[in-house]
């Protein structure tokens, strides 16, 4: 039985996988990429100490949520700040449409959250007719075409120059050019204007500092800082998993996001904010508020299995390395998290019958496990999510083609008769393999199927022993 | 039972099954671990001072941030100067400090000091931004800055050009360094916002080739001012 999500993912693949033009352009983003990482890397005096370190980190604070997490957000209301703790997406959607109808808000502006993708903040604001503007470029430029992120870091990596001229000129009337500062300028010029009008900024949170309290983000353009900065009220959306416990492990954390991220030893703007504005301070928002959510995290930490898949700092290194996503791309996922690790999270927040197909979606070739700066087993998380499909149950035909196989294992005669026929069979196969009439299409169209020998094993071995 | 509760009780339910801890021997890609900080697994910074100014101006270079090494007050304000016209600034936006107090009138241009709180849109208009810091640092090139140390928060990212002074004294060499300046500078007090700003602004987001000043300063320019014998 295939879900909606899984007829989506195989339709949108097969479109992709023989799309050439995507390939390349995926293939020419990410070159750069790896040179500068494999670079930044390189100037780790320990890189793998620095992971293992990263990993360690990261499960103390995990398996010791309950503390850090109330101890951040202790620290962070001793200062002034707003503390909601939000179970799902819509206690969370609800907090922000009461503070800005209770603020008379008009515009919102964002900074980049891949939490409020989950959420779906966009819809339910513009909805209520709120104005909501991205201001990080490639999420302005996606939100502009109307679609989700491409890539959890790069969000309009799939798109060239052109296109997205194309796109600034028939909506924000620009003219039209290939150069993509022009572009970049067209975008800093339009979103100036915005942020010194928006009445709420959201944004995201990279960490969630329990000693002191604070949320740290890693931005490289200085959209971030200004959605920060500039508006009255700041909204900071984070999961609960983004805790860490102390303020200097950032100095390991943010490096290492910087060089499995962006291949940056560290990108342009790492802030911590810790409140609204302090006595003393010249400027800075009146209001912070921190919203802690939850949205099915506690189910995937319950997974003690899988609950590494917690220590994930979004910093999508995986996403980079996995063959799958480089050929059917970010948008097949159909999900917030794409890649691998979206493959093994979204079962556990979105339900594992809807989205089970993404881990067999995979080539377990592992690379996303070596790529992962805090070395979250991702793989084998793929291969235990498909024993856990398996276990909610399989279909019809899986079953009964699993009870003939192992009829016909069990009988050595049967066996051998079937071998026999299988080898004329597979004579007459082969007229017709990968035409329309085939009913093994599904894997002949792509791949070719082996050849029964001509002597079985039990053959050979009786002809040696006569 | 408040919202609070009811996710921490759920947290609480689901920790009930231990997991292991990681190994905590770890081990290296070539079999030891060669040191048990984060300062020694992150990238080397010589010892030396002169070694510390030299790796910092090398990431200068590598993040295309104007970097200056003056000495004394009338030569720092000698380099403001030659900004000034060579750019062409006619407003600039600072912030009270003893240094910059005692430069910024020689200039001779119109300027808006943070403590005065003028209007968004009136810095935004400002050529520059002038600020001071709590630290350099030469591992990775960058400022570290405070809603305390540099006037406020939109001070250093709202005008097009960024000029962060500092004191030679202030450059530390790695990342570590920096954490513990912040909490030894402040302990239980921290400033709303701290900073670590590393290079002008900038975006990949077009096919991936670097633009800088996407939204913040198209320049970022650092003074390392050293005492006069």
């Amino acid at each position: 039985m295939s879900s909606i999500f899984e007829s989506q993912f195989r339709a949108s693949a097969t479109k992709l996988t023989a799309d050439l033009r995507h390939r390349s352009l995926i293939r020419k983003a990410l070159k750069g990429y790896e040179k500068s990482r494999d670079e930044k890397k390189a100037r780790f005096q320990d890189w793998e100490a620095a992971r293992q370190a990263a990993a360690e980190t990261k499960w103390e604070a995990i398996n010791h949520l309950d503390k850090y997490l109330s101890e951040f957000a202790d620290n962070l209301a001793r200062r002034g700040t707003k503390v909601f703790w939000a179970s799902t997406a819509e206690e969370a959607r609800n907090y922000i449409l009461n503070l800005a109808r209770e603020k008379q808000a008009k515009t919102i502006i964002k900074s980049k959250t891949m939490t409020s993708e989950e959420i779906h903040l966009n819809e339910v604001l513009a909805k209520a007719g709120y104005e909501v503007v991205e201001s990080d470029l490639g999420e302005f430029i996606v939100q502009l075409r109307d679609e989700a992120p491409y890539h959890l870091v790069f969000p309009a990596m799939h798109l060239t120059r052109n296109e997205i001229s194309h796109l600034f000129h028939e909506k924000l009337g620009s003219p039209e050019t290939d150069n993509p500062e022009e572009l970049t300028m067209t975008v800093r010029r339009d979103m100036r204007i915005r942020y010194c009008k928006a009445d709420i900024g959201i944004s995201g949170a990279n960490f969630a500092v329990a000693e002191t309290g604070m949320i740290a983000i890693t931005e490289n353009e200085g959209n971030a800082r200004l959605t920060t900065s500039l508006p009255k009220i700041h909204v900071a959306l984070l999961g609960i998993e983004k805790v860490l416990p102390k303020l200097s492990d950032l100095a390991l954390f943010l490096p290492m996001l910087a060089t499995v991220g962006t291949g940056q030893q560290l990108t342009c703007y790492n802030s911590m904010i810790g409140g609204p504005r302090q006595p003393g301070e010249t400027d800075g928002p009146e209001e912070f508020h921190v919203i802690l959510l939850d949205n099915r995290r506690t189910h995937l930490l319950a997974d003690a299995e899988q609950r590494d898949a917690l220590h994930c700092i979004r910093c999508g290194a995986c996403l980079n390395v996995c063959p799958i996503f480089r050929n059917v791309g970010g948008q097949t996922y159909g999900t917030t998290y794409q890649g691998p690790i979206g493959s093994v999270i979204t079962p556990h927040l979105r339900g594992l019958r809807d989205w089970k197909h993404l881990s067999f979606a995979s080539s377990l070739c592992g690379a996303c496990t070596e790529a992962c700066p805090v070395k979250i087993d991702l793989h084998h998380h793929l291969l235990q999510n498909r024993r856990n499909a398996v276990v909610l149950g399989t279909g019809k035909l899986d079953r009964i083609a699993f009870r003939g196989f192992a009829f016909l294992v069990n009988h050595p005669g049967v066996f051998g008769v079937a071998v026999k026929a299988g080898r004329l069979v597979q004579r007459l196969h082969r007229l017709i393999a990968s035409s329309k009439i085939d009913p093994l299409r599904a894997w002949t169209a792509s791949r070719e199927a082996p050849v029964i020998a001509k002597e079985s094993f039990r053959q050979y071995w009786k002809s040696r022993h006569k | 039972m408040s919202r609070r509760d009811e996710i921490l009780g759920r947290i609480r339910e689901g920790l009930r099954l231990r997991v292991h801890e990681p190994k905590r021997a770890a081990t290296s890609s070539d079999g030891v671990r060669t040191g048990l900080t984060t300062r020694e697994w992150l990238p080397a910074v010589p010892n030396d001072p002169e070694g510390i100014v030299e790796t910092f101006a090398r990431n200068c270079v590598e993040l295309r941030t104007q970097y200056y090494r003056v000495t004394g007050l009338p030569e720092l304000s000698g380099k403001l100067f030659e900004l000034k016209d060579s750019e062409g600034w006619k407003l600039i936006a600072s912030h009270r400090d003893p240094i910059l107090d005692s430069i910024l009138p020689s200039l001779g241009l119109p300027f808006l000091l943070a403590e005065d709180r003028p209007a968004t849109a009136d810095v935004e208009r400002a050529d520059v931004g002038i600020t001071r810091c709590d630290a350099l640092i030469a591992q990775t090139g960058s400022i570290l800055l405070t809603a305390r140390s540099a006037g406020g928060r939109a001070l250093s990212v709202l005008p097009p050009h960024h000029v962060a002074i500092a004191r030679e004294s202030q450059l530390l060499p790695d990342l570590p360094a920096a954490f513990e300046l912040l909490n030894k500078t402040y302990g239980d007090a921290y400033p709303s916002l701290i900073t670590l700003i590393t290079g002008p602004s900038r975006t990949g987001d077009i096919e991936r080739i670097l633009v800088l000043g996407a939204h913040g300063p198209r320049t970022l320019t650092i003074i390392l001012l050293r005492d006069p014998r």
